[in-house]
């Protein structure tokens, strides 16, 4: 089970807590974790990637095992622990606009 | 019960605000969408407990959402808003190409007879819309198309399709102004358009009296009168009595003519309201006083109405769509400023008392008028 931890405007628009539980078939990618979470939670899509050209929205980014995966294919394979369970996907929403 | 519901988007939410027909006392309801810009909501005139809002964020682009109850519970809808086929180029500030780019909705205007119909007027300029309640959005291209795209420019806030009136006695005309493009006509229900701006006369383009160029802040019509337009553009007011063929300059008196909102009496088509703004680098009221101007003469001859309204220290702004009339009798006046204050006169003006004084900068004000 894929663990993903959403920036609170999106765990509103989505109404889901602190963290959400995905399956996903076959490897693991930023690619497949999203398309499964926007499959799970059709009020995302747009608002992580973009509609039409599925690249990341510039103010989020992406971590995991501490490890900022931003800038990485969205087809590499995630971090072991991301796969396990054991550490989340985190979609962080830039700290900006104060 | 026969009321007033008021619509107010801000930088940080949405409100609602509802009153019975005196407009004395109000109920205020939210922030729905906290922490999101609210561009514009508006209800449907075919179902008034059907609304449409349009949540945007830096962070996470566009939503929109749609409630069936008046604003008590809302979902979101569809939010993909894809220009057809190949986006083309327009220019940007330096006069350089720059690809058409999905940014966000500015208006949204449902159907005068179709709950599910509305449309969206988005930034870079675009008309879009749906028939399905809001789920699929497809874009009527021909806006774009008709051969003057690749020359408009961006204004100072964007390069934005903030408004759209649809004409009540012929369902085939639809008027939208686009900044900094001009006023735009379609006579077949927004397949084909015609830029509509002869007359205007803007001296910051190379040739003042172009076809399209004109940064046009706002439009207005009142519904008996399809055919007479008024218009605040970034300085001059102007009305048409023609469908939009030719303008003629009304600014007459105002103490300036440079400003965002304007909008008509609800029963009386050549009374029309407009709130000065001192100039498009001083965004505030001349004198630090808030006043509302009103011409019951089509234009020319205006009054500044004061009563309620501050009238020193005032340096708040007024946007483009922030400003409504209920059509009650006597008919009510609503603007929203950027300092967060609505304000209401119940009686065409004459007086004036805040709704609510702390809210967000408030982006937009619309009105429903509840049988």
């Amino acid at each position: 089970m894929i663990r993903v931890v959403l920036p609170a405007h999106l765990r509103t628009l989505a109404r889901v807590g602190s963290q959400v539980e995905l399956d996903v078939a076959g490897q693991v990618t930023q690619r497949s974790v999203l398309d499964a979470l926007e499959t799970c939670y059709p009020m995302l899509r747009g608002t992580i990637r973009d509609h039409t050209t599925q690249q990341r929205r510039a103010f989020l980014r992406f971590f995991a095992c501490g490890q900022d995966l931003s800038h990485e294919s969205p087809d590499a394979p995630l971090p072991e622990a991301v796969v396990r369970g054991t550490e989340p996907f985190l979609v962080i929403g830039a700290m900006a606009g104060g | 019960m026969t009321g007033v519901r008021v619509l107010v988007g801000t930088r940080k939410g949405a409100f609602v605000l509802t009153s019975d027909a005196k407009r004395e006392q109000w109920d205020v309801s939210g922030p729905h969408f906290a922490g999101w810009e609210i561009y514009h909501l508006k209800g449907s005139p075919a179902e008034p407990d059907r609304l449409y809002a349009s949540q945007t964020s830096g962070w996470f682009g566009q939503l929109i959402q749609r409630s069936d109850d008046a604003g008590k519970t809302w979902a979101p809808v569809g939010n993909k808003f894809t220009y057809e086929g190949v986006p083309g180029m327009h220019q940007w500030y330096d006069g350089t190409p720059r690809p058409w780019e999905f940014k966000r909705v500015w208006h949204l205007e449902p159907s005068l007879t179709d709950p599910d119909t509305v449309y969206a007027g988005v930034e870079d300029a675009a008309l879009f819309r749906t028939s399905d309640g809001g789920q699929t959005w497809c874009e009527l291209a021909g806006l774009r198309g008709h051969g003057s795209g690749p020359s408009w420019q961006p204004g100072a806030g964007g390069m934005c399709l903030h408004t759209i009136l649809l004409d009540p006695k012929n369902p085939q005309r639809i008027f939208v102004a686009i900044s900094a493009a001009g006023a735009f006509r379609s006579e077949d229900a927004g397949q084909t358009w015609q830029p509509v701006n002869r007359g205007l006369k803007s001296e910051g383009i190379p040739d003042p009296n172009a076809e399209v160029g004109h940064c046009v802040h706002r439009l207005a019509m009142h519904r008996s009168r399809p055919d007479v337009l008024f218009m605040q553009k970034h300085w001059d007011v102007m009305r048409s009595d023609n469908g939009g063929e030719s303008w003629q300059e009304i600014s007459g008196n105002l103490p300036t003519d440079f400003g965002f909102a304007i909008d008509v009496h609800a029963h009386e088509p050549e009374t029309i309201y407009v709130v000065p703004i001192k100039s498009d680098s001083e965004h505030f009221p001349p004198e630090g006083k808030l006043r509302v101007y009103r011409s019951r003469t089509g234009g020319n001859d205006w009054e500044a109405l004061t009563k309620g309204l501050p009238q020193q220290d005032c340096y708040v702004n007024i946007l483009r769509d922030a400003m409504a009339v209920d059509s009650l009798d006597a008919c009510g006046v609503y603007f929203g400023t950027t300092g967060g204050q609505v304000y209401a006169s119940a009686d065409a003006g004459d007086h004036w008392s805040p709704i609510v004084r702390d809210l967000p900068a408030v982006l937009s004000v619309e009105v429903q008028t509840l049988a």
